[in-house]
This record gives C-alpha cells, structure tokens and sequence, in this order.
C-alpha cells in the first residue's frame, strides 16, 4: 500500500514543538529536528537559522531509506539509530516508530551517553503523537484542496 | 506522500523525475534551478560520482505560489538512471506524488528507454502505485541531437495511455518548464480529488 497522507494540525504541533524545545535544552543540544521519513521538516528547535534545514531533511530521509535498505538485505527489519561523529558536530539520528526521523546535532558541551538517554524519553512522546496524527489523517478524509478549481491552479503558473 | 500543515499553511508535494541513462534528469533540474528566482528554490543538492553520474539522487525545493492561502511547495527528486542502481531508484519513488519520464529520443537509446519505462512500472507497483494511474508526463528529451526517433513512435512506445507529453531540450530549457507545469497541475488535481 502507499504510504499514508501526512497532515499536521495545531493542537498536535505544539505537542511536538514543546518535545524538542525540551530535548534541545535537557539534552544541551545545538538543534533539534523531527523529519518525515519523505524528507519533509516537520519541526525544529534550537539554533537553526544558520543551518539549511531544508536540504538536511532531504539528505537525513535518504540516509534513513539507504540504512534501511541495507538493513532489509541482511533480513533486519529497521537499523533505527545512527549517530555520525564530526570534528566538532555531531549528528544523532533516531527513527521513531517506523514513521518519522528525530535529529539532534550536537558538540562538546554534551555527551553521546545523555543525548541517548533523552532521545530515548522524547521517543516516548513523539511515537504516541504520530499515531494520533496518523488516525486523525485517515479520518478527516478531507484536504484544503477538495475546493479548488482549475482556475486556482492555472494561476499558480501565471508568472 | 503530500504533506499538509494547517498550521503554517503549507502543503509539500514530492516529484521524480526518471528515465534511463544520461537521459538528462539532471539537466531539467539544473535548469530550473537556474531560472527560478532564488527567493523560491532552495539550494540544489547532488549526490554524484566523480564522473558526474547520478549516484543516489538530486534534489531541489521549489516554491510555486499559493492557492486558497496555502504555500504550494514542490520537491524535485532525480533518480540514478543507470541500471544497477535500482536499489536507489526504489528508495527514492517512495511517498512520490507525481512522476515526469525523461525518455532520450536518440534511436540507439529505445530499449534504454523501453527498459526504464518496465522499471518505473515494476517499482511503483511495490511501492502500491499504478503508473496507470499516478499524476504522471513523459518529456521527450534531445530533441536537438542528430538520430533521433520521431515524436509518433516515441508516442506509441512510450504513452499508450495518452498522458501529457512534451519535447524537449532540457540543456537550453525547451520543453523543461511546461513538463513540471504539466505534472504538478496532475498533482494538485489529485489531491483536490481525494478531498472531494
């Protein structure tokens, strides 16, 4: 089957944004990201201005479907953690509940060990958000675009 | 899959563009990326050998514009074209809203052609997709090139179904826009459909 439609509503958002505003600071991380496994940013804490979160969360969502890739041919189902270790940045990344992709860049002003044990505990949350979000997108069954007429698109290309 | 957000008004959409070997996914990409204004596209990012070959994939954000206070946003994914990357090309077609098919027009390239058309096919099956029925273009691609094959037997081999189809020449830009114009309005048809 496809992969379901991915929606975010406002109530379940600030759920989120409120989880990695946390991890950033109890993790002491640089930034935060959670990802969809397509590469789309779903959110983002922390010092992110001067990063191109954009392409990161394309780049993280390939990293995750090569890993997994490699994963399916030694007959593992997922490899859910990786962590990439730099000269002064590091990159955890952990895939929560087989549906989206939490990133915590990090330096030396933390350790591997707490940034772990926090992902860990934000895990928790994040997977019972998603499955919320993921019962509430098959249910509405509805989207922005179901009034839309061909007019509204031609003028998207009217430039 | 789209991804809408009703909180920043935003909907993602995720198109490939595939087609055999030096086809010029690639090409189509970088030539939107260089006319788009840099207010509206992200940074271009390709994973390439050395050579220059496609090794996982190219990406480029693009936003479109807004419809009914949405910002329509499009992701554009090539995929490595030569044949032993198949394992790449499946990872990439995965939550893909719209497909566009670069077939190379050169004779000598029809069963490259012809071979990456099944494996499209194939792919998206195991991915749950109907090539028969995902927003999907061909662009005809090398218009320009000498020993090239004519539009109607391209159209016979490769669009039974009678999709939208462009010639083009995607280093100097023909054809490029009106292939991406044509598989979004698919796109964002689809998607008014399973709202309806």
């Amino acid at each position: 089957m496809p992969e379901p439609q991915m929606v975010m509503f406002a109530e379940e958002f600030h759920q989120i944004q409120a989880i990695v505003d946390n991890l950033v600071r109890s993790s002491n991380a640089s930034v935060v990201f959670i990802i969809d496994k397509n590469g789309q940013l779903i959110a983002a804490s922390g010092e992110s201005d001067n990063i191109d979160t954009t392409s990161l969360a394309s780049l993280t969502a390939g990293n995750i479907a090569a890993t997994g890739g490699m994963a399916k041919l030694i007959r593992e189902r997922e490899f859910t953690t990786q962590f990439h270790e730099g000269e002064h940045a590091n990159i955890h990344i952990q895939l929560v509940d087989n549906r989206v992709i939490l990133v915590v860049i990090f330096d030396k002003k933390t350790s591997l060990g707490l940034v772990r044990l926090r992902v860990k505990k934000a895990c928790e949350g994040l997977g019972d958000i998603f499955r919320v979000l993921a019962e509430k997108a098959q249910g509405s069954g509805q989207t922005p675009f179901a009034e839309i007429t061909d007019d509204d698109i031609d003028n998207l290309f009217n430039d | 899959m789209s991804f809408i957000n009703y909180l920043s008004r935003e909907i993602n959409c995720k198109l490939v563009y595939y087609g055999p070997g030096l086809c010029g996914k690639t090409a189509n990409l970088q030539y939107i990326y260089n006319k788009t204004n840099p207010g509206a596209r992200g940074k271009m990012i390709s994973l390439a050998t050395e050579t220059e070959r496609t090794l996982f994939f190219d990406f480029l954000p693009l936003a479109l514009g807004e419809i009914r206070g949405f910002k329509t946003r499009f992701h554009l994914y090539t995929v490595p074209g030569q044949v032993f990357y198949d394992a790449s090309r499946k990872l990439i077609l995965k939550g893909v809203d719209g497909v566009v098919f670069v077939a190379d027009s050169q004779i000598a390239r029809m069963e490259a052609n012809l071979e990456s058309m099944e494996n499209l096919r194939g792919n998206l099956a195991e991915q749950g997709y109907s090539l028969d029925s995902i927003p999907f273009c061909l662009q005809y691609n090398k218009r320009d090139m000498p020993g090239i094959a004519p539009m109607e037997e391209l159209r016979q081999m490769l669009n039974p179904n009678n999709v939208p189809d462009f010639e083009g020449v995607a280093t100097t830009g023909t054809g490029v826009f009106d292939t991406l114009k044509a598989v979004a309005k698919l796109v964002l048809t689809e998607l008014r459909k399973a709202g309806g």
